[in-house]
């Protein structure tokens, strides 16, 4: 589904990306994970199209991607960004937030696709046309992955989905995320902090650290502290709450 | 024995209410908290709008107009902070509070430096006295160049530097009770447990109290004496860190099973189920 090859991405002087390669097959679910500053989200701005200065070689479904891609790039790619108080326009309905991309790309039935992606999504009929602020954090996210669904593509790239929610919210939102990957065979990419997160939802991940991978590794060896690079290392002491378990023996609730 | 029972507790919470006016009647966002705390490090945990914030704001004299603050008893170190002008005499001086975000909480167009200089100016201090102290207080909270920090600007640091200065600011008046609500949660995660290292340093040195207000049941597991669990503006149980996984409220155990875990595979993480019971149940002892 996605190749990329000796991806590079400069700001300025600086290069935020540096010679980075990855491969994610279709249906697979494919973790970035590093601290902030690393490149992860820089990674995937360039998957989604946001970002059109970089230079190497990028192959979505297929077709060799340039920078600028064309309006029907995003029935193939969508993405869920981090804040959900900041993604949805505060003046705009749920129902006009979800019919703009439909109208946008000229598609038909646009009342019924955004019934189905509310219900699609576990939103109730009744919210569709309340504004983002009359919404919780969870309705909101939930809102936010309704609109990269309701053109229903293929690819779905998510940029640390649930580091703004409570856990019990996130519980939810992962659980749908992975409901959706199932039912729609899905392929995703989901940049995290947070190692428990990426593991409980992608096979495989990268770590990357100053704009490089420095190391691949299956969520398997990641459950099995199969991971041999420090950075990784570091990652697994902080965010999952690894080293708290450890200390007063939260492991062995329930 | 619980502190509880020490003599003089440092904060005697009883029966807290905040209480909103809205369109649609009064909303409650604490509704009849009790707690007594001595120089211990209390975790506040709870999830938004479980009032965990409000309490500390409430302690602090903070809470924002048009919002209430009633209670049986609010009491700091034998003062009694619901007579008129006693938090503003406290505040900045034996209780300071270090917020959530310092890209909002500094003062954008002030240097760092001056406005340390400022907290130690209400605290007495003043001329080279003040100086001294804030540059001590920047090399305590770990600053490597704190002359280059005391001339900053806050947009001129990285959120985890501008977090060590507030801390630095907050501690250099010498509290006797420091609340920090949220210290860690804009900063990035590697750099969260540094912060909070520094904090956790400083407070067990100074023999001070502390109330980490959080959502991050594992931060305050590890940093904290104490737990206090937050559900709609009640305590609805108390932990020991090392017991939490013995907690019995179905909320808590609810919090603990909804994380996603490295040691094992769920297919599903367990959602958590609320009651409506649990609005109405009375606080434990």
């Amino acid at each position: 589904m996605i190749a990329v090859e000796a991806l590079r991405v400069t700001f300025g002087g600086v290069t935020a990306v540096d010679d980075v390669s990855f491969t994610v097959a279709r249906g697979e679910a494919f973790g970035l994970v590093g601290e902030s500053g690393s490149g992860k989200s820089t990674v995937l701005r360039v998957l989604s199209g946001l970002l059109r200065s970089w230079s190497g070689r990028v192959t979505i479904d297929g077709e060799v991607q340039r920078p600028v891609r064309p309006r029907s790039f995003a029935r193939v790619a969508q993405m869920v960004f981090q804040d959900p108080y900041g993604s949805l326009h505060p003046r705009h309905t749920v129902d006009a937030t979800l019919a703009e991309p439909a109208l946008v790309q000229g598609l038909d039935r646009i009342d019924q696709r955004v019934a189905q992606a509310l219900a699609d999504v576990g939103l109730d009929g009744a919210v569709r046309f309340r504004y983002p602020h009359q919404l919780s954090g969870g309705q909101r996210q939930r809102v936010a992955i309704a609109r990269a669904l309701i053109l229903e593509p293929s690819l779905l790239l998510l940029d640390e989905p649930t580091s703004a929610l409570d856990v019990s919210v996130q519980a939810e939102v992962l659980n749908l995320l992975a409901g959706l990957r199932q039912s729609r065979g899905l392929t995703m990419v989901l940049v995290s902090h947070n190692l428990a997160v990426v593991a409980h939802m992608c096979e495989r991940l990268a770590v990357m650290r100053d704009g490089a991978i420095v190391e691949h590794l299956s969520a398997a060896d990641l459950r099995a502290g199969r991971a041999a690079h420090p950075c990784t290392r570091a990652l697994l002491g902080v965010g999952t709450g690894d080293g708290a378990h450890r200390r007063h023996g939260l492991r062995e609730h329930t | 024995m619980s502190p509880l029972l020490a003599p003089s507790p440092l904060l005697v919470i009883d029966d807290l209410r905040v209480t909103f006016p809205t369109d649609a009647g009064p909303v409650e966002a604490v509704r009849g908290l009790s707690l007594t705390m001595g120089r211990e490090r209390l975790g506040i945990v709870g999830e938004s709008g479980s009032g965990k914030s409000m309490t500390g704001r409430a302690v602090m004299g903070l809470v924002p107009v048009p919002g209430r603050v009633t209670a049986r008893r609010l009491v700091f170190d034998g003062i009694d902070l619901t007579a008129p002008g006693s938090v503003a005499r406290l505040r900045g001086r034996r209780m300071t509070m270090v917020m959530q975000d310092p890209r909002y909480a500094l003062n954008p167009v002030m240097t760092i430096g001056s406005q340390i200089l400022e907290a130690c100016h209400i605290a007495g201090l003043s001329g080279r006295a003040a100086r001294e102290r804030a540059l001590a207080m920047l090399t305590a909270a770990g600053l490597g160049e704190p002359e280059r920090v005391f001339a900053a600007y806050p947009h001129q640091v990285s959120g985890g530097m501008g977090q060590r200065a507030m801390i630095a600011m907050m501690l250099a008046p010498g509290p006797d009770l420091l609340i920090a609500d949220e210290p860690t949660s804009a900063l990035d995660a590697t750099v969260q447990r540094q912060v909070m290292a520094v904090l956790d340093g400083l407070v067990r040195e100074r023999g001070m109290g502390l109330i980490l207000i959080s959502h991050d049941l594992d931060l305050v597991a590890e940093f904290c004496d104490r737990v206090l669990i937050l559900y709609a503006g009640r305590v609805v149980e108390e932990c020991r860190p090392g017991e939490l996984a013995r907690a019995r409220h179905p909320y808590t155990r609810g919090l603990l099973a909804a994380r996603p875990r490295l040691d094992r595979t769920q297919a599903l993480l367990p959602v958590l189920r609320r009651d409506p019971a649990w609005l109405h149940e009375e606080s434990p002892p």
